[in-house]
């Protein structure tokens, strides 16, 4: 109603009723833009901070650091990266996340294959049952596995921390994997197999090609999960010199607390990967945090 | 859905010799298909969760049963009664600032034309780890003495008030909470209890936002027309059909709550009165090497956690039947 009225009087008065409206509107924008705006500050005084010298950081604040003259540089990344150690942190994320993502997931997606197209008995228990791990906290595995690994002899080192970030990332990467191919066509699964196609290549041909949007959720946030993971690392991987830049970041917090030049680089260079991934994927990104969220 | 089923069709359409792979045939193939997931599922979880429980019974170095003297020493050692108060604290306002300003928020974004990327600045603390985000509050809580220039946010803001600089997270006892409760609580606990919030306000909002877009706009309109406000289509429409998915944000934000670990183990190392029950276990297990403890610890966590393990089987259920 209020839209034709406007159009039908001269423009003077429409453009009126526009001002009115933005009027009664604007303590709405102020609202959303000054909480999203301060939501980013704590965030940005960090980068601001790990382009400064270490005497301006340790002695202004960073909003000060836009006043002429402007004094940034390069060289905390440089200190982080070369005696911090941070560039070998960097590459032990990757060589933890790397495979701590792809082996769950394509051992989820095996199991999640057959809980949501093979009928045998006691199915919908046996899930129900991975269902309830999901939630299970960590802490309750830590010290048998702590143990087990010891008597294999693979504590502190990757393949250890493999097979425990496998086994926490697989109840959830079922669950989400065999609702996403339980509610597949079933016409098209039906055919296939009266085709006489083995379940490998309907597996194979069929099923993950179809899922690639489930897939790409779930790797995001399986990868995210072991990029940012503290406490995994932490227990199974004591190792100094394959320490992943969590456990780095977290030492260089207890042995140079007020170092802020070198704490706010290495921080933003274990910040840099996820966020590449949230501004380039948003869509698979945001749906791969919520849906896993209540993982334990 | 995206991909190429056509071509895939085509393909497999296309004759063969018959072979067998009808999943109704009676057979046992369906465990080659299950059996690696539910090897590491048994070992590695299933297994340690059954001998945790054994453990929590037992002395530090697990060579003798001790009854429930673990689960007793929890709940009466100062030290442990502290962390377990911090999670109720932790549980009871990390959870409702979280869902309260999603709330909030997911109404607010929702009413403007740049509502996707007001809630990208709001979800992004989601990406980054507990770690970074610990760093990055460390330094906005950053204290000088009195005198000296402030470099820490909220201590600059402060003393530009004329107020005095504080030390966030060092221990501030809260005037009388010892006498009402076994230990005081600490003021620092709000300090860290308001990074989580921080990280985790947008993923409840971006879940409430998606309730908020399944209400039908007839409900909405039907109420303005009857001459409701703005306040009480809130109150007493929009409020009432979005608690379901209130529920499952709390559910999801209780138990980040009760394994909140990382957060206050870079930011306090769990000292001045922040430990919880993750940090209090992790010292028992790597600085006291009191295994029995520690499991009996960890075992508390899981029945904190289980009522919510039972109401997420039974919302499966439901689920399932509506199939």
């Amino acid at each position: 109603m209020k839209r034709v009225e406007a159009q039908a009087t001269p423009g003077s008065s429409g453009f009126r009723i526009a001002l009115k409206k933005l009027a009664s509107r604007s303590p709405l924008h102020i609202a959303v833009v000054v909480i999203a705006l301060l939501w980013m500050t704590p965030a940005f005084g960090l980068l601001v901070s790990s382009f400064r010298p270490p005497t301006e950081v340790a002695s202004t604040g960073w909003w000060t650091a836009f006043q002429t003259p402007f004094q940034f540089t390069l060289d905390n990344y440089d200190a982080v990266l070369s005696q911090a150690g941070m560039a070998r942190s960097f590459l032990n994320s990757l060589i933890v996340s790397i495979p701590g993502t792809v082996i769950p997931i394509l051992v989820a997606s095996f199991a999640a294959f057959a809980f949501a197209w093979m009928k045998f008995r006691g199915r919908d228990v046996l899930f129900m049952f991975v269902v309830a791990l999901l939630v299970v906290p960590i802490q309750m595995t830590l010290i048998p596995v702590l143990r087990l690994l010891a008597d294999i002899r693979l504590v502190g080192t990757f393949p250890g921390i493999w097979l425990a970030h496998t086994a926490y990332g697989l109840p959830f990467a079922i669950f989400l994997l065999r609702n996403f191919f339980a509610v597949l066509p079933k016409e098209l699964l039906e055919s296939a197999y009266l085709d006489g196609a083995s379940n490998m290549r309907v597996f194979f041909r069929l099923i993950l090609p179809l899922s690639v949007p489930a897939i790409a959720s779930l790797t995001i946030f399986q990868f995210l999960w072991v990029w940012n993971d503290l406490l995994v690392a932490l227990v199974y991987l004591q190792d100094p010199s394959k320490a992943p830049m969590t456990v780095t970041i977290n030492n260089l917090v207890s042995s140079f607390g007020t170092q802020w030049q070198l704490l706010t680089a290495a921080a933003f260079i274990s910040m840099a990967l996820p966020l590449v991934l949230f501004f380039a994927l948003q869509r698979y990104f945001v749906e791969g945090i919520t849906t896993g969220a209540v993982k334990g | 859905m995206k991909g190429n089923p056509v071509n895939l069709l085509v393909k497999l359409t296309r004759p063969e010799r018959q072979r067998a792979g009808n999943p109704a045939r009676k057979s046992y193939v369906h465990w080659f298909w299950l059996l690696p997931a539910l090897v590491f599922i048994i070992v590695f979880l299933v297994y340690p969760v059954v001998d945790t429980f054994r453990l929590s019974f037992m002395n530090s170095d697990s060579t003798a049963y001790v009854g429930v003297d673990n689960y007793v020493h929890a709940f009466t050692n100062k030290t442990t009664q502290d962390a377990l108060l911090n999670n109720v604290l932790w549980l009871l306002l990390f959870t409702l600032l979280a869902v309260g300003l999603g709330v909030l928020l997911a109404v607010l974004t929702g009413r403007v034309r740049y509502e996707s990327t007001a809630k990208a600045f709001i979800f992004v603390p989601m990406a980054i780890s507990f770690v970074a985000a610990a760093v990055i509050w460390r330094f906005v809580y950053s204290f000088r003495p009195e005198g000296f220039e402030q470099i820490g946010l909220l201590n600059a803001a402060g003393t530009n008030l004329g107020l005095p600089p504080v030390a966030w997270l060092v221990e501030q006892k809260i005037a009388y909470t010892g006498q009402l409760l076994p230990v005081p609580l600490h003021t620092n606990n709000f300090a860290l209890v308001a990074v989580g919030v921080w990280m985790w306000t947008g993923f409840a909002m971006v879940i409430l936002s998606a309730g908020l877009k399944g209400i039908p706009t007839e409900v909405i309109e039907a109420a303005r027309v009857d001459g409701a406000s703005e306040w009480q289509v809130f109150w007493r429409v929009i409020l009432p059909i979005l608690s379901p998915t209130i529920a499952v944000v709390a559910t999801t934000l209780i138990i980040q709550a009760l394994k909140t670990f990382d957060i206050v183990w870079v930011m306090t190392a769990g000292n001045y009165g922040t430990d919880v029950v993750a940090t209090q276990m992790y010292k028992e297990m790597f600085n006291f090497r009191d295994f029995g403890l520690a499991g009996a610890l960890a075992v508390i966590l899981l029945l904190a956690i289980l009522p919510i393990i039972m109401v997420n089987i039974r919302r499966f259920r439901v689920q399932e039947s509506e199939r």
